[in-house]
């Protein structure tokens, strides 16, 4: 069995002199290709007109928009889930076989998707790009953090900074890539889709492959040159190990759920409105003839915060580095419920470079709360199964994926329903949002060390990681 | 940027040392498509400032 053996941990030992900075790199690679999923809602419009190959006008057999929208929703459930499940399993088996199973898993769900596409089956696009794909989406995301962490003792925040920015960069790759691919293979068959969703399974299968050959772990007793951790006491950064198992007993695995659920959900809020709150808010009836936001520059706007959500991963989990991790949440908290509250106003007055200027700092922290969120779990449960805890934490996301937009389209039909137009429409939106960052706000202030109690007695080896 | 060193007790075991050469390909992998796909997004951006 020596292919099986290539996959081993004990085979992913980095030699004397390995360069770390080839680690994020690989990490690179995974989240790159998983990150496509948050550019799924691309094909939302092609999908729904298989049939009748006009997207404007849909056949009465093809999908709706909720049908199609619901592969997304099962993909990040399966995300959060497949972290959950498989967290132990990766810290015992390594990142590399836990890389391949991703790579096979968001790969071959875009092969099964395909043919439910070339079948017309709804039920086997949600198995292949949901539920397959969402397992190598779990899977993927959580992979390489620990590893990661492992390799950057003295600069945590900065590399899961730069893996989890990949993930957010990955639907800016994956957008193009789709509407170039949908484009080309428009004539062999309906919207192209079918055909797309086997290139792109086979281009993610392959590019993900680097991550999967090129990652390595440090031996134990590596650590960087010249690196003494800080003496300068910090409660909340433990001397101490917390297995997964005992993490989910402490109310700061928890909090810290809470605190992703919070900032996850309130960051939906502005991403699930952006285009139609622009387009209604500084429309030309608004704005006057010729100065209203048009289609083309919402879609503008969308893109602009994508950006500002991929560069807000670097940039604030590296300053936690800086800052502490809760003093960095208190800011994403404190800084976002004010920002929140403004957004409405701004609106009312028709501050359009305002406005922009202040959703872009909002979506910078949302992608910034996902970027830090690993750091602070291993300050506070230390690095021996880090990557299994972050795998439970992010049953958080799946949970605001289905809350958030809940909470945005409830309250958003109840304006209109009351004939509110406009800025209005969406001011209860952000001001609830703004309620909901207080709960998270609340909850990191009451993070405090973890007990001793929970720690493992005696030294930990990695290998003892999954039990 | 720091260079590390492993002092890997488990060297038997390991896999070989990489260079600064392989870093610098390693990064334009997967740094080339991520650029790329940033500059399709700002250019989209540019529309909402036109």
């Amino acid at each position: 069995m020596a292919n099986a053996s290539l996959l081993d941990r004990s085979r992913t030992i980095a030699g004397p002199g390995y360069n770390r900075w080839l680690v994020p790199p690989a990490a690179l690679a995974i989240h790159l290709a998983i990150g496509q999923a948050y550019a799924f809602s691309v094909f939302n419009k092609p999908l729904g007109a298989l049939i009748s190959g006009d997207v404007n006008n849909p056949a009465p057999a093809d999908w709706t928009p909720t049908q199609i929208g619901i592969t997304f929703s099962i993909a990040i459930v399966l995300l959060g889930l497949s972290a959950a499940v498989f967290g132990k399993w990766l810290e015992r088996v390594g990142p590399r076989k836990a890389m391949l199973a991703s790579a096979l898993c968001f790969g071959g769900g875009f092969l099964i998707a395909s043919l439910g596409v070339h079948l017309h089956s709804i039920w086997l696009v949600y198995f292949g790009y949901g539920f397959v794909g969402g397992i190598g989406l779990g899977i993927g995301y959580i992979s390489p953090v620990s590893t990661l962490i492992k390799w950057f003792p003295d600069r945590k925040g900065v590399a899961t900074g730069m893996a989890i920015m990949g993930f957010g960069g990955g639907a800016m790759i994956g957008s193009p890539l789709a509407n170039n691919l949908m484009a080309h293979f428009k004539d062999s068959a309906p919207q192209g889709v079918a055909p797309t969703f086997i290139v792109m399974g086979l281009i993610y299968l392959v590019f993900m492959q680097f991550g999967v050959w090129t990652i390595r772990v440090p031996a134990d007793d590596w650590k960087p040159a010249g690196y003494v951790p800080s003496t300068e006491h910090n409660e909340l950064i433990t001397t101490g190990n917390v297995s997964a198992d005992n993490a989910i007993k402490t109310p700061q695995f928890w909090l810290l759920w809470v605190v992703l659920l919070t900032n996850v959900t309130a960051g939906i809020g502005v991403l699930e409105t952006a285009s139609p709150l622009v387009q209604e808010t500084f429309s030309e009836g608004a704005m006057g003839a010729g100065r209203g936001v048009t289609a083309a520059a919402a879609a503008g706007f969308v893109g602009l915060i994508s950006l500002f959500n991929l560069l807000g991963r670097f940039f604030w989990s590296s300053a936690s580095d800086k800052l502490g991790r809760k003093v960095t949440y208190a800011i994403y908290f404190g800084l976002g419920i004010l920002l929140y509250s403004l957004i409405p106003t701004l609106g009312h007055n028709l501050q359009l470079t305002l406005f922009v200027m202040v959703t872009c700092l909002i979506i910078s922290m949302y992608g910034g709360g996902f970027a830090t969120i690993p750091a602070y779990l291993s300050d506070l449960f230390g690095k021996y199964q880090v990557g299994a805890i972050h795998g439970r934490l992010l049953t958080a996301w799946s949970t605001a994926g289905v809350l958030g937009p809940l909470i945005v389209h409830l309250l958003h039909e109840r304006a209109k329903e009351q004939g509110l137009q406009g800025a209005a429409a969406y001011q209860n939106v952000f001001y609830t949002m703004a309620g909901v960052l207080v709960l998270g706000l609340l909850a990191n202030l009451a993070v405090r060390p973890v007990k001793e109690e929970y720690y493992e007695k005696g030294p930990v080896t990695i290998e003892a990681g999954g039990h | 940027m720091s260079t590390p060193v492993n002092s890997s007790s488990s060297a038997a075991t390991s896999e070989p040392a990489a260079t600064g050469g392989s870093a610098v390909l390693a990064w334009l992998y997967v740094g080339i498509p991520l650029l790329w796909g940033v500059s399709q997004t700002f250019i989209k951006a540019l529309a909402l400032f036109k």
